[in-house]
């Protein structure tokens, strides 16, 4: 596998009051499985349907009710794993976190607390080209999503539906290694588009296939440093988790927010209290939600109506032969075997389709110039008019041709542009469309000199104040590119000017 | 391990289950009896046993990744005490 090499990006820093401070965040996304059915029973995982309607009895938490696992949950959860070049555990196990809300009929969620299915991987967050963070993950485990609650339907109700309950999610837990809030908004960009590369997740944040608890604390510079040595978490400070954020925009304001109220606690002389708190995007502000203690005693233990999940070697191994070529890898080849920037080759990843209409465009071409039209001309041009890749009225296949047509010397880059807005309008062969239209560039020397002359002839002062200045031929070139139709050789054009003029 | 009278209050909070002040000492009691006959398994030296999770050698039971329940919202709300435009009523809570 090819790999480009990485620098580690700066911690971003604080200036409080009285002195630096650094930021050190961890992060625990839970997304939804990408799968037919729910974890644990037979009903649909579909989003958006009438309420309750995708609710079996299991989900409903009836008497007798016993949860029977979805073999592809499983799976999906390992290729996960596999992904993030994690440690796979043959033996994991089912446990019970036991708390009381009404959008939770069971009374407690089937979570993976002691034996999680997935074990210890890692991210790279790409930063800017050279350098990017590698985020150690500690671990993936299966569990069982909770309904929804609607509180805004009724003054004296809410109400509750169960769609959502029982749907397979994976919780992804980072190591406190992200050091910034741009860095965690790249976390979970990078995390995502893994996730929708490998299919195990569609990643739809509005919709909250994907979610984010971020757990934020404080330390002077240095102290980061002692804790990586040590992994002593004593040298860090006393962190508070912000539950639920489903937008890289609101966890970014999330963390400066948190990073600098908790500044101004310790510089004020006092100490952060361990919490769960709550991003309130329309005051930009986090506050504490109002739970209890003991809401946090959730009293795991063993679910008694599962076994532990055990899998061989073999099986994992097959699914590890099915992976897809990664975004880390499929950029690395990009660079190195067409000659894209990393940037630009950051950008072609950016998606599974985008990747794949790119590479059929360069497919025997040069490489620069198909990534400088598929970005700049047709994903701008698609971006413009909010539309997809998939939806693209210009195919590779006729976007190759345009950029054949240029490389034979047939058409210049500006007529080029030309014929891309006919074939994004009306379609068809671009190499017909210049025959047919008389398109083709005129490279015949004779045709273009009568050109020059004329030109020159019907303006005799130009031409005499031209040889004193010579940046007036660019004048003279353009007189005879209008007169060509935009079809003449730019280049001849150029030489023939200056040839004509007697400009050296 | 002997369970007290603010243990068993909070133990029958976190459940839910109403306990009235007077009947939380024989609570208590009961509990504690309960925990000191299971504490009686660790007499036994269990250093070196595997768990057993079934006295029959069982795997987990798998479902394969088909939609086979649901699409029937009357029959799961109909056992609620409130329940409107197909949704569960209950009392509000806001965090």
């Amino acid at each position: 596998m090819t790999e480009l090499a990485y620098r580690d990006p700066e911690p971003k820093i604080l200036h409080g009051a009285k002195g630096d401070w650094e930021i050190v965040i961890g992060m625990e996304v839970h997304a939804q499985v990408r799968s037919n059915a729910k974890l644990f029973s037979g009903a649909s995982t579909g989003f958006g349907a009438e309420p309750n309607t995708h609710v079996s009895l299991i989900d409903a938490a009836m008497p007798g009710m016993l949860p029977v696992i979805n073999e592809f949950c499983v799976e999906q959860a390992v290729r996960t794993g596999l992904g993030l070049k994690a440690q796979i555990n043959l033996f994991s196990q089912f446990d019970r976190k036991n708390y009381f809300y009404p959008d939770l009929p069971q009374g407690y969620q089937i979570s993976q607390l002691y034996h999680p299915i997935v074990g210890e991987g890692e991210v790279l967050v790409d930063m800017e080209p050279g350098v990017a963070r590698r985020v150690r993950i500690e671990r993936i485990h299966l569990e069982q999503d909770a309904g929804k609650s609607i509180h805004d339907m009724d003054p004296e109700n809410s109400y509750v539906d169960l769609n959502r309950t029982g749907v397979a999610l994976m919780e992804i837990v980072s190591r406190p290694d992200i050091r910034g809030p741009e860095e965690a908004a790249e976390y979970v960009r990078k995390l995502r588009q893994i996730l929708r590369y490998l299919g195990t997740c569609d990643g739809n944040m509005q919709e909250g296939s994907l979610r984010a608890d971020v757990n934020v604390s404080v330390c002077q510079p240095g102290a980061y440093e002692k804790y990586r040595e040590s992994g002593d978490f004593s040298h860090l400070g006393t962190r508070c988790e912000i539950k639920n954020m489903n937008s890289m925009r609101f966890i970014q304001q999330a963390i400066d927010y948190e990073a600098r109220r908790q500044i101004a606690i310790i510089e004020d002389g006092g100490s952060v209290d361990q919490e769960t708190r709550l991003y309130d995007p329309n005051k930009g502000e986090t506050r504490s939600m109002r739970s209890k203690e003991e809401a946090h005693d959730y009293r795991y233990f063993p679910d008694p109506d599962l076994l532990p999940l055990t899998f061989e070697q073999a099986w994992v191994d097959g699914i590890a032969a099915t992976l897809p070529e990664l975004p880390d890898e499929k950029k690395a080849r990009f660079v190195l075997d067409f000659g894209v920037t990393e940037y630009d080759a950051g950008v072609l990843t950016a998606d599974t389709v985008n990747a794949a209409f790119f590479e059929e465009v360069a497919q025997g071409r040069d490489g620069k110039q198909a990534a400088n039209w598929v970005i700049n001309e047709l994903f701008g041009r698609l971006n413009k008019e909010g539309m997809a890749v998939s939806a693209s009225p210009v195919s590779a296949a006729q976007l190759g041709a345009i950029i054949d047509l240029i490389a034979a010397g047939d058409i210049s880059g500006k007529i080029a542009k030309d014929l891309f807005e006919i074939v994004w309008a009306e379609g068809g062969d671009p190499r017909a469309i210049v025959e047919d239209r008389g398109m083709k560039q005129v490279t015949d020397t004779g045709a273009i000199e009568a050109a020059v002359v004329d030109v020159i002839a019907a303006n005799p002062d130009k031409a005499e104040q031209a040889k004193a200045k010579p940046s007036m031929a660019g004048w003279f070139v353009g007189q005879v590119m209008k007169a060509t139709g935009g079809k003449a050789n730019p280049q001849a054009v150029n030489a023939l000017v200056r040839e004509k003029l007697g400009i050296e | 391990m002997a369970i007290d009278r603010d243990t068993a209050r909070k133990v029958a909070h976190l459940a839910r289950i109403r306990v009235d002040e007077a009947g939380l000492d024989a609570l208590a009691a009961e509990l504690s009896g309960i925990l000191g006959f299971v504490e009686e398994l660790d007499e036994l030296d269990v250093t070196g046993v595997e768990p057993m999770t079934s006295v029959t050698p069982m795997a987990l039971k798998r479902r394969a990744d088909v939609v086979t329940e649901g699409e029937n919202a009357a029959r799961i709300l109909a056992n609620a005490p409130d329940a409107r435009e197909g949704f569960f009523a209950v009392p509000k809570v806001v965090e």
